[in-house]
């Protein structure tokens, strides 16, 4: 076993298989029948297409951060209704059937961690909780942790994955991309990097804020990216959309990330990248982890 | 061609009968006396001119913010500044005609104007893409401002905008990093910057110009997260429910200064801005120097600090029992 695969191989989900789990799995995307512990332990990733299914928030960091060292914040956090919205339903009802679910308090965990050994501010979408939209909450836990880097003079990381902004909260979702890019700025400012990291699907406001201000940007394979859904984009054009549009790899080649990375190697990449950005050796490695 | 609202029809239907009786009266003398008939009708329409408007709602009021003839960014330029040399081009392959900007002088200073152009005719409308700018017209847009940056001249916007345009090539040039990289750039420029929504507010297409020191609404615009119609489709799944939408988006300058996200509402002519361009320029001169004034108070670090916490203490939660 090399050295690169030795950190590889190291990085899990941290889900126990429990009994009821079906023995198989069968991807949507091929066909094919996998076994699910197979499935997982290639972390949610396909073995025959290399299909990237979207992970929860939990699962992502446990992916990214090191054992037992995640600290997350303001977990209790929850979205007020500003706007007393009411669609079909009132957004109250359904922030506490979405909060029933145990889904957490919103679309976000956010919390200091370590990362192959480097600090960093973490924030991941939680994008069962109404398509990890972005409402007061996402902003204001990206922000704090933005405020938490800059006071420890650490790194940012954010993992998007969340259609835009959160509708039933209006103006203020909208003012949420001006305020998380503010406080980049900041960040910026201080000469402290940020990595983005863009999954499926990172669309709207999301994308259009802090998602595209990374010192870095990359970006999971096949991962739908842009600012307009591609629903929106065939109505408006009258035209259907060339195959793999607004996905990675077409950022990718547009100039409009600077790589795409395979789950497995996400963490040693960041990891990497962050040395490499600090001018520091790489973090020696911590202790194998098992499923 | 005039375009009447429906609510505006009982408005104009009394107008133009004032207008009768106003030739008639320059016909004959014989008509007997009939200016103080004149006089009481005219003082009428005023007030259902005054109780129309003030009592529309969110769907109303974005059509207002739409109509064809309310006054465009161009108009503002035409009847608030002077000298005003328009400047083209991102500089990186890209004209941008959805935006448009250029020095201009503001009674007796320089600035930089910068805002959406709807277009006005059907030629115009195509050219301009509907206001629905493409990344370029961003990248234009910050290249003034931070020409404007270098030369200490302030910056005013004027947004009026359905939104960023949603297309192929859009996409291709990369339409999110244009508006994201204009909000990280404004929220840092070391100029004032106001910022005046004329129109329609269009989401993330009319942000990328809405950072800045002071966020004015003109009485009739509005400004949202989406529009109306994309809200009620996806909402409601249900296209006619833009009414409904509109309300709940809270998306009218009335409710947005409530609701402490912007900073001043600038009055419009009776019976809205597109009944009188002029005065509607008027009133937007006067709102301008008004807020160079106030802006005129602070040092160059002060005023970043304050555009910082402007938008910082955006948004409502809660943080549980702690
Ligand atoms: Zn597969």
């Amino acid at each position: 076993m090399s050295w690169f695969d030795k950190i590889v191989s190291k990085t899990s989900l941290g889900i126990k298989s429990s009994k009821t789990d079906e023995i198989w799995f069968q991807c949507g995307k091929c066909n094919e029948q996998i076994y699910t512990a197979e499935f997982v332990e290639n972390l949610k990733v396909c073995v025959k297409c290399n299909h990237h299914y979207r992970l929860n928030g939990r699962e992502r960091i446990h992916l990214l951060i090191d054992q037992d060292t995640f600290k997350e914040c303001d977990a209790e956090m929850a979205a007020s209704d500003p706007l007393k919205f009411k669609d079909k339903k009132k957004y109250k009802d359904r922030l506490k059937a979405t909060q029933k679910q145990g889904l957490g308090h919103d679309a976000m965990i956010s919390g200091s961690g370590k990362l192959q050994g480097h600090e960093v501010e973490l924030c991941v979408f939680e994008f069962n909780f109404m398509g990890g939209s972005m409402g007061s909450v996402v902003g204001e836990k990206i922000t704090r942790s933005i405020e938490r880097a800059i006071e420890k003079r650490s790194a940012v990381i954010i993992v998007s994955c969340s259609g835009g902004a959160r509708m039933q909260e209006g103006i203020f979702s909208l003012m949420q991309m001006a305020k998380t890019s503010c406080a980049l700025k900041n960040l910026s400012d201080c000469g402290l990097p940020y990595i983005s990291v863009l999954t499926d699907p990172t669309t709207g406001g999301v994308s259009a804020s802090f998602a595209m201000l990374g010192d870095i940007i990359v970006a999971e394979p096949g991962a739908l990216i842009g600012f307009a859904g591609p629903r929106v984009i065939e109505q408006t054009i009258q035209q259907k959309l060339p195959e793999g549009f607004q996905r990675s790899k077409f950022l990718l080649e547009h100039g409009l990330i600077d790589q795409v990375i395979p789950r497995a190697q996400l963490k040693y990449s960041l990891a990497n990248l962050l040395s490499l950005l600090k001018d520091l050796p790489m973090p020696a490695t911590e202790n194998t982890q098992t499923l | 061609m005039v375009q009447i609202l429906d609510f505006e029809k009982e408005l104009f239907a009394e107008e133009s009968q004032i207008r009768e009786l106003v030739s008639l009266s320059h016909m004959y003398d014989s008509v007997g006396d009939i200016t103080e008939e004149i006089t009481k009708r005219t003082k009428k329409l005023r007030r259902m001119k005054r109780e129309v408007f003030a009592g529309l709602d969110g769907w109303q009021m974005t059509r207002v913010a739409r109509h064809p003839d309310r006054p465009h960014m161009i108009d503002y330029v035409n009847h608030v500044f002077k000298d005003f040399q328009e400047l083209h081009g991102d500089r990186r392959g890209g004209y941008g005609p959805s935006i448009v900007g250029g020095l201009a002088k503001f009674d007796d200073r320089s600035v930089m104007v910068i805002g959406q152009q709807k277009g006005r005719t059907a030629e115009e409308k195509l050219r301009r893409n509907f206001g629905m700018s493409q990344p370029s017209g961003y990248r234009k847009a910050l290249r003034l401002m931070e020409l404007a940056e270098k030369f200490r001249l302030p910056i005013i916007t004027l947004i009026d905008t359905p939104g960023a345009y949603p297309g192929i090539d859009a996409e291709e040039k990369g339409q999110s990093e244009a508006i994201a990289y204009n909000l990280f750039k404004m929220s840092g420029l070391k100029t004032p910057i106001i910022v005046m929504i004329i129109g329609e507010g269009g989401s993330g297409g009319a942000l990328a110009l809405g950072v800045g020191d002071r966020i004015l609404m003109l009485e009739h615009s509005v400004y949202s997260v989406i529009s109306p119609e994309g809200c009620a489709s996806i909402l409601w799944d249900d296209k006619t429910k833009v009414s409904q939408a509109a309300k709940a988006l809270c998306l009218t300058a009335k409710e947005l200064l409530e609701l402490n996200v912007i900073d001043q509402i600038v009055k419009e002519p009776l019976g809205g801005a597109h009944r009188n361009h002029r005065r509607a320029a008027a009133f937007v001169r006067r709102a301008l120097r008004a807020n160079f004034k106030i802006i005129a108070n602070h040092s160059t670090e002060e005023m970043l600090e304050l555009r910082h916490e402007k938008f910082r203490r955006m948004g409502e939660f809660t943080e549980g029992e702690k």
